[in-house]
């Protein structure tokens, strides 16, 4: 037999075991961090023989199989070696302390303009049903249109149909649901987004013209106070998020349209995953305070704002900001610097 | 065509992945697709049995007690099911779901790595876009009209699908085989190897008729004599299919029984 090609034999004989080996060792790696140093040296050792023997691989066979094993091996060794440290408590915390925050306030002309959209519409709503009521069937069901003629709002007596429980996980999972839509659909150029807002706008407007009609209009307030104002926050923040999908996909500026979707899509996915959990808060008083009569409207107000309060701060931030101190405040003086030197 | 990854690790080593192609993906989802609609049935299945007595009556009549909190019961967990099942199981299974697995595929980022959390829900949440208006028309013209094969999740998340090397010790074995042979070029050795891990799952026919190809293409046949009664003339499918087994086998350096 050539030397040379008996030499590649048993080199490869030798080597497909240990490649075996550092392929057991690497399964499971990505979900825990090495126990020690003795198992990192093993994968620091696995990662520089293995580009090694590719390297030879590529010489003596290439386009074989082997190579393309070994490519993949050496990847994912790399993945494991090099891969950063993860702290998924401390990811989520800076999320919505640190990332959510900045991002809302970078959209903050954006977040302002759909709600103004939304706010428009539903003024367009009102205005539509007041001047042409039978529009009203363009925003409600029959149902609906039939309880409200004959006295009484499809929310009341809710509570005697479903159970609260029942209520509120139906609830939350529409109010997901509208909100994911509402970003999602920004893909098509933010039309998509630009849609779901109207359509919600006019036909909050359009059903308070309507009860409006018959006496109801404050008690479709009375339900809505409780949950509106965080339900409705969250979906105008979701449709901005959307408009910034069809902003970037519409003026990449200097980058590609692909890369400005991509760097669109995250930011305003994180502040989506700020905003989003609070549906879950806003479904449980719809299904349990927003349709119960005995709850007064002070008590509604109350926690209507106090809710859209709290998630304000924390999508502002303002929720976590150290509270300052009073030398903060005060204007530098000068020397003011080398006395805080001296002084410490 | 096969569509390749080149990357290039920051200690300079060049790899590259095997981009799966529109096929793989459907066929990957597909069979996800099953195993949720197979939970779903057993899940009601299990349903009916706990709580009505077999007949389609039955289950009307345990809806009506209570109707909103059975109901709830009966479609919520299917439900979480159907719409959780892709993000938190490529979460849990580092980019894989079993459909995947089963594929070959894997989802990976635009640098070869494992997606963290943040992509992995990204491109899950845009499926809501992908599946429009019915069928995932939206993904799949998308997946078919861009150079890695993406659908727009994908191209929000920056991740793509790739082709997991699946090699077993027998394998790598061949494969060295093969490449010290060196009569054969790296795509017939490639070919052959393919062949061979597939001629189990292929109908005789087809085995005969590709492999019979094969030969032809590095310039080979089935010695006539090699086929067992030739003598009495045309031998049968089944000594024909043996025979070129033995023979793919020889010139991949393997016993014909392990394939």
């Amino acid at each position: 037999m050539d030397p040379s090609r008996h030499a590649i034999e048993r080199w490869l004989q030798a080597r497909t075991g240990h490649w075996q080996s550092l392929e057991r060792k690497l399964q499971g790696q990505l979900d825990r961090p090495a126990e020690g140093t003795e198992e990192l040296m093993v994968l620091v050792d696995g990662l520089r023989s293995i580009a090694r023997d590719l390297s030879l691989a590529r010489e003596v066979m290439p386009g074989n199989r082997i190579v393309a094993y070994l490519e993949q091996l050496y990847i994912r060794a790399h993945e494991v070696l090099h891969r950063p440290a993860r702290s998924p408590g401390q990811d989520l915390k800076k999320i919505f302390t640190i990332d959510g925050p900045r991002i809302a306030r970078e959209m903050r002309g954006t977040i302002l303009a759909t709600s103004a959209l939304f706010l428009g519409c539903v003024l367009i709503g009102w205005l539509l049903v007041e001047v042409h009521p039978e529009l009203a069937a363009l925003f409600a069901s029959a149902e609906m249109i039939d309880q409200t003629q004959q006295g009484t709002l499809w929310t009341e007596g809710l509570l005697n149909i479903l159970p609260s429980s029942v209520l509120a996980v139906g609830i939350i999972a529409n109010n997901l649901t509208v909100t994911f839509f509402a970003f999602a659909l920004g893909t098509f150029f933010g039309l998509g987004t630009l849609y779901i807002i109207s359509l919600n706008g006019l036909m909050l407007g359009g059903v308070f013209a309507f009860t409006g009609h018959y006496g109801l209009d404050g008690r479709l307030l009375d339900f809505i106070l409780p949950h509106g104002v965080v339900e409705l926050s969250v979906i105008c923040l979701a449709g901005a998020a959307g408009v910034r999908l069809g902003e970037a996909l519409m003026r990449p500026g200097s980058r590609t349209r692909v890369e400005a979707f991509q760097t669109a899509v995250s930011r305003a996915g994180t502040l989506l995953l700020v905003a989003a959990p609070f549906l879950v808060g806003a479904g449980l008083i719809e299904g349990y305070i927003s349709p119960d009569p005995t709850y007064p409207r002070g008590g509604r107000l109350v926690i209507g704002l106090g809710y859209g309060l709290v998630f304000w701060l924390v999508v502002s931030g303002l929720a976590f900001r150290p509270p300052s101190s009073p030398g903060k405040n005060r204007k530098p003086t000068p020397g003011g610097v080398a006395a805080a030197a001296d002084s410490g | 065509m096969t569509d390749i990854l080149h990357l290039t690790t920051a200690d300079g080593t060049d790899v590259a992945l095997e981009v799966a192609g529109v096929g793989s993906r459907s066929y990957a989802f597909i069979v996800d697709w099953h195993i949720r609609i197979l939970f779903v049935l057993a899940w009601l299945a299990v349903m009916l049995l706990a709580f009505g007595t077999g007949n389609s009556d039955s289950l009307l009549g345990w809806l009506r007690v209570d109707a909103a909190r059975r109901a709830y019961l009966l479609l919520l967990p299917p439900a979480l099911v159907y719409f959780l099942y892709h993000p938190v199981l490529e979460v849990l299974m580092h980019g894989r779901t079993p459909g995947k697995r089963l594929a070959g595929v894997r989802i990976v980022t635009t640098d070869g790595r494992t997606p963290g959390l943040g992509p992995l829900l990204i491109r899950n949440l845009l499926r809501l876009v992908d599946c429009l208006p019915v069928f995932y028309l939206v993904g799949l013209s998308v997946a078919l009209a861009t150079s890695r094969h993406v659908r727009i999740g994908d191209l929000a998340a920056g991740t793509l699908l790739v082709h997991e090397s699946k090699v077993n010790t027998e394998s790598l074995q061949t494969a060295a085989r093969l490449a010290l042979s060196r009569s054969l070029s790296p795509e017939d050795q490639a070919l052959l190897l393919d062949l061979l891990e597939r001629w189990g799952s292929l109908r005789r026919e087809v085995r005969i008729d590709l492999g019979s190809r094969f030969l032809a293409k590095v310039g080979e046949a089935v010695p006539e004599d090699q086929v067992p009664g030739h003598e009495q003339g045309r031998p049968s499918q089944a000594t024909l299919d043996k025979a070129l087994l033995a023979r793919l086998s020889e010139l991949a350096g393997r016993e014909p029984d392990r394939t």
